[in-house]
């Protein structure tokens, strides 16, 4: 990837401009999975995300506890999600759900193909992409790293263009590299790097490569210390985003000495 | 025939659930001591807006879902 020159008068990362918006973070964290709420929000405030995913379920008629008085909307964008659907159609409904419960038009668009690897149905996702952008919604759409598939998402028209690093939880990081470097070559639209990120370093490498941002969740609140590990994430992508622009040397076979090879004593 | 009186049953959130006569969407959330403004509704797989729970009637063998916003990724 090829940027503008001179970032170096910054000291964090530009702002992430996204669907006509503007966020402060190019991290966007998950809401799954944390210990407490405490935790999730003390995680929350350390990554320095401003956007947060979180998902739409049935509501539990045993527990008036409600995700809603525990998160900051004035502080967080509310990206919800429509994990746990296999086909367009179930995606579609949670969506339309999502605006009567106020989130209004930003989706995570997830179609997912089996319950085991959790891997997109690439034919259901772009389905569901097409209908929701027709329906006015902003879908930001997590994929495979299938880079002819990504194009096509772009052309439905998706806000947003999410490939897996790896699989959804699987902390394994960033499989495919030159798969991930041609979508982000050849898109348009902002690539947000989704899933799949187990430690600080995968952060680095996706921002490396050209991504816009990276969304994560397990790879916080599954640390054993997801506030330091939320830190250690938006530190991560802050030195991949100046890597990213500065220009990496090129690596060599042999060694090259970073010392003055004339007037080395004895000779 | 229908008796005005009984207490029928509905389907809530995939589970059984009697309901008096005479409920509405906002009297069953009411009920249910949910905060309205944190759900969504849909009657027989139609979202019920907001606007529409007072008058919208449920009525014997009706599919519901309340739904909300819960953590996810």
């Amino acid at each position: 990837m090829n940027f503008e020159p001179s970032c170096i008068s910054e000291t964090k990362p530009t702002p992430l401009e996204l669907g006509g918006k503007t966020f402060r973070s190019r991290l966007l964290v998950g809401t799954g999975k944390y210990a407490d709420h405490q935790t999730m929000n003390a995680a929350l405030e350390a990554s320095g995300c401003e956007m947060v995913t979180v998902a739409i379920r049935r509501v539990d008629l045993s527990s008036s506890d409600n995700l809603l008085s525990h998160l900051d909307r004035e502080r967080y964008f509310l990206l919800p999600n429509t994990a746990g659907c296999f086909n367009a159609k179930d995606a579609i409904r949670v969506c339309h759900l999502s605006r009567e419960l106020g989130l209004g038009d930003w989706v995570k668009l997830e179609v997912l193909g089996d319950k085991k690897t959790l891997l997109p149905d690439p034919i259901g996702t772009l389905e569901a992409c097409q209908t929701l952008v027709s329906e006015g919604f902003k879908v930001m759409v997590y994929t495979s790293d299938d880079p002819v598939l990504a194009l096509r998402l772009q052309d439905a028209g998706a806000t947003s263009v999410m490939p897996a690093g790896s699989p959804i939880g699987s902390g394994q990081g960033i499989l495919n590299r030159n798969n991930l470097s041609i979508i982000l070559e050849q898109l348009e639209v902002p690539v947000i790097i989704d899933a799949g990120v187990g430690t600080a370093s995968d952060v680095t490498i996706a921002m490396e490569l050209g991504a816009e941002g990276v969304l994560l969740n397990t790879g916080i609140a599954g640390a054993r210390d997801p506030v330091a590990m939320a830190h250690a994430m938006r530190n991560a992508l802050d030195a991949g985003w100046f890597a990213a622009r500065a220009g990496r040397i090129q690596k060599r076979r042999y060694a090259q000495a970073s010392s003055p090879t004339e007037g080395v004593l004895g000779e | 025939m229908n008796d005005s009186t009984a207490v029928f049953e509905v389907r809530l959130n995939g589970e059984s659930h009697s309901v008096q006569p005479g409920t509405t969407v906002a009297t069953l959330i009411e009920e249910l001591a949910i905060e309205s403004s944190a759900v969504a509704v849909e009657r027989n797989r139609k979202i019920v807006p907001r606007s529409l729970h007072p008058s919208t009637a449920i009525e014997a063998g009706d599919e519901l879902e309340v739904v909300t916003i819960v953590g996810g990724g």
